[in-house]
């Protein structure tokens, strides 16, 4: 049977507000256990929150930029449950007043762009976080109380790679409104997901089961993946999938059942009376989205416009705010009308080295001037594309000019043909095979010839030039 | 005169005269309580005196400076007990001062550490459910002083507190002050800051004062009133001098008795005060005619449902991890949770715990929380419709008089009846204050109450203070528990 998946998402983002959502307190992390408590978010008795107005201001930014429409009233109600890292017994959330309702977010899939609806962003305050030791558990509050966005997807991605597209837009688009640092590894954004199957072409939506427990946006993609064949498999057999919520075990690769529908908490869901009604005016509403900075896409669209670029290309450079910003700088000093080279090099070599230092672009802390120093380098043929790589990793780790590095290590590229004559003659002769395989017609058995050249010219030749001595040497001959 | 049998301004007068001081006050009051407490019980964990918390910073010459005001046992003073007399809260001192303790400190007043009962957690009529066991009313030690603030009250009557705060869910000031006959003031939902008030119910709590008179009444609402940024529920409008409107002509004021009030279930000697009462009014120079609040019966069980399930989320916090009581032995965090809170709450608190969690559960939060807020909004909406017309609305306090220790402790329905004329203001979050109005043949004292729209504290203050005065000739008001 071919099953269609359903996934939708539910993400919580914390916010970086200085202080706690209904507290002065510091909502700073790394301090020591229970330093920035008080009696609001330590939930001493006659305690009460008054809510932290950035936090709000942070809530309509995220909702205007994902087009949601923003309630003019909105209140915040009590979620019940207890835990012992929860010390006031419920949890400060929005149940049927969200901030904001119905937006979306645009992902490009194998089939093209596609919409997934948002369908509501809320506030609410984090807890606390339990430590287990052999002797038995602590609690510490200092996470208690920080300001939180959680923010619902309708059910209308079909695939992981979706999900994981609809992830990194999201953050990117967060990351543009400097409301959160998204390090998902520091629990400042969490993704919970829905999943079910349908038959393909029916409409009414399966059972579905609620994965967490992902700490990055792969492991959302890996559980995704595992439960969709855990699912299918079950109704390959004519079972049925029970509701419940499960959890991501990395280490094996594989969900485990945690609660089902049965044991589900009733949160009992009630306006909170501590907290009035808010209402938002148009001003308010105005007030935010002049204060929303140019945003992923429309800078895309811009990168498109001004500088001539593919949308692939500008998609690529603008996800990261950070590393659009350092682009930019790059391109417009980049002295020529067509963008291209500095473009290619900024998608090609550079996000390469980034990636494989586990950073963006502008995470390599090099300067524009010096990167354009490197690609006119390449450029004037004084270095190869691939020398340049060197000379990059070299710029990067010592903080120097390339002109410096091509100087002191002469790696400027040997362009002189009497110079790569004798390296030429000499590949000629102790590679009669690939001799013959070209003289036969194997025009593409040249390449691994120019390969050769290079690797005895310690990647110095121009390889362009080589290309072309060698193939005048082999049809002369 | 002994100092202790004064009131608050008649204190301060002396003071300020330099006739006497702070500490004569002070041991006057104390010495009064150690030869009454074992009678009344009106504080919980009593010592043989009473003492001042210290006042850094409090100017020598405040409105209250040197004036004892007693508190009830779930406002919070730091580093001193404060434990709603309930054992889930036994030893528990809260590391910070409720905004009105911080108030009255700025007022100069001298704030007695020790404090008074109350219903565990103001659930309650009549100071029984108490784990520290019930106070006594002074007028009769058989019977109860009311409650839940039945601790400050009886304290005020019996001469062994000149100023008390007391806390209002629904009636839980007014109840106990006409059982005892003193003065409390339920002002309006806004005007005093309930941050570090346990909540018991959060969006019908309300401080008020508990005194010896009206004057009393109004010196301390002008301390412990005003806008607080802690509390997200304070109204931020001006507080105006509240002792000010006292000695106004009342003259011309309109006066609506509910007729809703007066019917099956009042103590005919209750409504016969009131009617005296109401002849006095007129004789002042008020208008007095029938007026309708037509949703008035469904009060009683739309309070309790709201109350309620606030109170089971209010109560959520006390779970045995981070301070009051904990069990001694549990396995596992889920057995923890329910020995705690098993073993900590007493029976009324975990009635309305178990009421409000069902109001509140998934399938029937639409029938019965919901509803009740509806018809909340049309409770408002009757008094709004009454105070267009009208400056006041005069109604019995408690259907009866003091009742007798363990009359109706097996019998929570009959208790709570017992609020049924005080739970409407609470609902409309309006000011309500109960006043003596008189005593029953049995020498227990009845109480009266005058309502105003939101903010009209000063119709109700003018209103009592004329009639206190025209009563002050009678021979009734001479009358004091005798212990």
């Amino acid at each position: 049977m071919e099953y269609e998946a359903v996934i939708g998402l539910e993400v919580h983002v914390q916010l970086n507000t200085s202080t706690k959502a209904f507290c002065a307190c510091r909502a700073e992390f790394g301090v020591e256990p229970n330093t920035n408590i008080c009696p609001v978010c330590l939930g001493l008795p006659g305690a009460l929150p008054v809510l932290n107005k950035v936090v709000l201001s942070h809530a309509l930014k995220v909702g205007l930029a994902l087009g949601c429409s923003i309630q003019n009233r909105t209140k915040f109600d009590r979620k019940n449950y207890f835990y012992p890292d929860l010390p006031k017994g419920y949890q400060i959330s929005q149940f049927d007043l969200p901030v904001a309702l119905e937006g979306e977010v645009r992902i490009d899939t194998p089939a093209g762009e596609k919409c997934v609806r948002v369908k509501r962003v809320h506030m609410e305050e984090d807890a606390g976080k339990l430590m287990h030791d052999a002797e038995g558990s602590l609690v510490d509050l200092n996470r208690a109380g920080v300001p939180l966005l959680e923010i619902v997807t309708e059910p209308d991605m079909n695939a992981p790679d979706e999900a994981y597209a609809y992830l990194t837009k999201l953050k990117s688009v967060i990351e543009y409104l400097d409301v959160s640092d998204c390090d998902m590894e520091k629990g400042s954004l969490r993704c919970d997901a829905n999943v079910s199957l349908r038959t393909k072409g029916e409409s009414r939506l399966g059972t579905k089961a609620e994965l967490k427990n992902m700490n990055s946006f792969k492991a959302v993609k890996d559980a995704l993946l595992y439960e969709i064949g855990r699912q299918a498999e079950i109704l390959d057999g004519g079972g049925k999938v029970a509701q419940e919520t499960r959890l991501w075990d990395a280490r094996q690769a594989k969900t485990f059942s945690m609660r089902s529908k049965e044991e589900a908490h009733d949160y009992r869901y009630f306006p909170d009376p501590d907290l009035t009604l808010f209402l938002i005016t148009n001003e308010e509403i105005e007030e935010a989205r002049a204060g929303i900075p140019e945003l992923p896409q429309q800078k895309a669209a811009r990168f498109m416009r001004e500088f001539g670029i593919s949308a692939y290309d500008s998609g690529i450079l603008t996800a990261d705010k950070r590393d659009a910003a350092f682009a930019e700088e790059c391109i417009k000093v980049f002295p020529s009308g067509d963008k291209k080279p500095v473009v290619n090099y900024l998608i090609g070599p550079l996000l390469a080295e980034a990636n494989s230092r586990g950073c963006g672009l502008s995470g390599l802390k090099l300067p524009a001037e010096r990167l354009l120093e490197l690609v006119s380098l390449v450029q004037k043929n004084v270095i190869s594309n691939l020398v340049s790589k060197t000379v990059l990793k070299e710029m990067i780790d010592r903080q120097v000019t390339a002109e410096e590095i091509v100087k002191s290590r002469d790696l400027a590229q040997i362009s002189d043909t009497s110079a790569l004559d004798g390296i030429i003659a000499r590949v000629i002769a102790e590679n009669d095979k690939s001799v013959q395989d070209f003289r036969s017609g194997k025009e593409n058995a040249v390449m691994f010839l120019v390969g050769q050249v290079m690797r005895m010219s310690s990647g110095k030749a121009n390889p362009k030039v080589v290309q072309e001595l060698l193939k005048r040497r082999l049809t002369d001959a | 005169m002994e100092l202790y049998s004064l009131t608050g301004s008649q204190l301060a007068e002396l003071l300020k005269l330099g006739k006497i001081s702070a500490e004569e006050i002070l041991s006057s009051l104390s010495l009064r309580a150690a030869g009454k407490e074992e009678k009344v019980k009106a504080y919980v964990r009593f010592d043989g005196r009473l003492e001042r918390l210290p006042g850094e910073g409090s100017p020598a010459r405040g409105p209250l400076s040197g004036i004892p005001v007693s508190v009830k046992d779930n406002i919070c003073t730091r580093s001193r007990n404060t434990e709603c007399c309930s054992r889930i809260l036994s030893g528990y001192r809260p590391p910070y001062d409720a905004t009105v303790i911080s108030r009255l400190k700025l007022a100069g007043a001298s704030i007695i550490s020790t404090k008074t009962n109350m219903d565990e957690f103001a659930f309650g009529s009549s100071t029984e459910n108490s784990c520290f066991g019930p106070s006594r009313n002074p007028w009769d030690t058989q019977c109860v002083p009311g409650g839940s603030s039945g601790g400050s009250a009886a304290a005020v009557a019996a001469d062994e507190a000149v100023l008390a705060l007391g806390s209002d869910t629904g009636g839980s000031i007014r109840q106990p002050a006409s059982f005892c006959g003193v003065v409390g003031l339920k002002p309006t939902y806004g005007r005093v800051s309930r941050y570090g008030l346990v909540a018991f119910a959060s969006s019908l709590d309300q401080i008020g004062p508990i005194t010896k008179d009206v004057r009393d009444s109004a010196l301390l609402l002008n301390s412990i009133s005003g806008y607080d940024p802690k509390d997200s529920t304070s109204v931020n409008t001006p507080v105006p001098d509240y002792t000010a409107c006292l000695g106004l002509p009342v003259k011309g004021m309109r006066i609506g008795v509910p007729r809703e009030y007066m019917v099956e279930g009042i103590d005919p000697q209750v409504r016969e005060a009131l009617l005296r009462s109401l002849e006095e009014f007129k004789r002042l120079g008020a208008e007095c005619s029938e007026v309708s609040l037509p949703h008035t019966e469904f009060a009683v069980p739309v309070y309790y449902i709201i109350a309620t399930a606030e109170a089971s989320s209010n109560l959520a916090r006390f779970d045995g991890v981070r301070y009051g009581f904990r069990t001694a032995a549990a396995e596992g965090i889920n057995a923890m949770y329910s020995r705690t809170r098993g073993e900590g709450f007493g029976k009324e608190a975990k009635r309305r715990i178990i009421l409000g969690t069902f109001a509140l559960s998934h399938g029937y939060y639409d029938a019965y929380y919901l509803r009740a807020l509806k018809v909340r909004t049309l409770i408002k909406q009757d008094f709004e419709k009454v105070f267009g017309e009208f400056d006041c609305v005069v109604a019995p306090t408690s259907p009866t008089p003091a009742f007798k220790l363990g009359e109706k402790m097996g019998d929570p329905l009959k208790m709570y009846l017992s609020d049924i004329y005080t739970i409407s203001a609470n609902l409309a979050g309006i000011p309500a204050i109960s006043l003596p109005c008189g005593f029953t043949s049995g020498g227990l004292p009845v109480g009266m109450q005058i309502m105003s729209g939101h903010f009209r504290e000063e119709n109700i203050l003018k209103l009592a203070y004329a009639y206190e005065q025209a009563a002050s000739a009678g021979a009734e008001s001479k009358r004091r528990p005798v212990l």
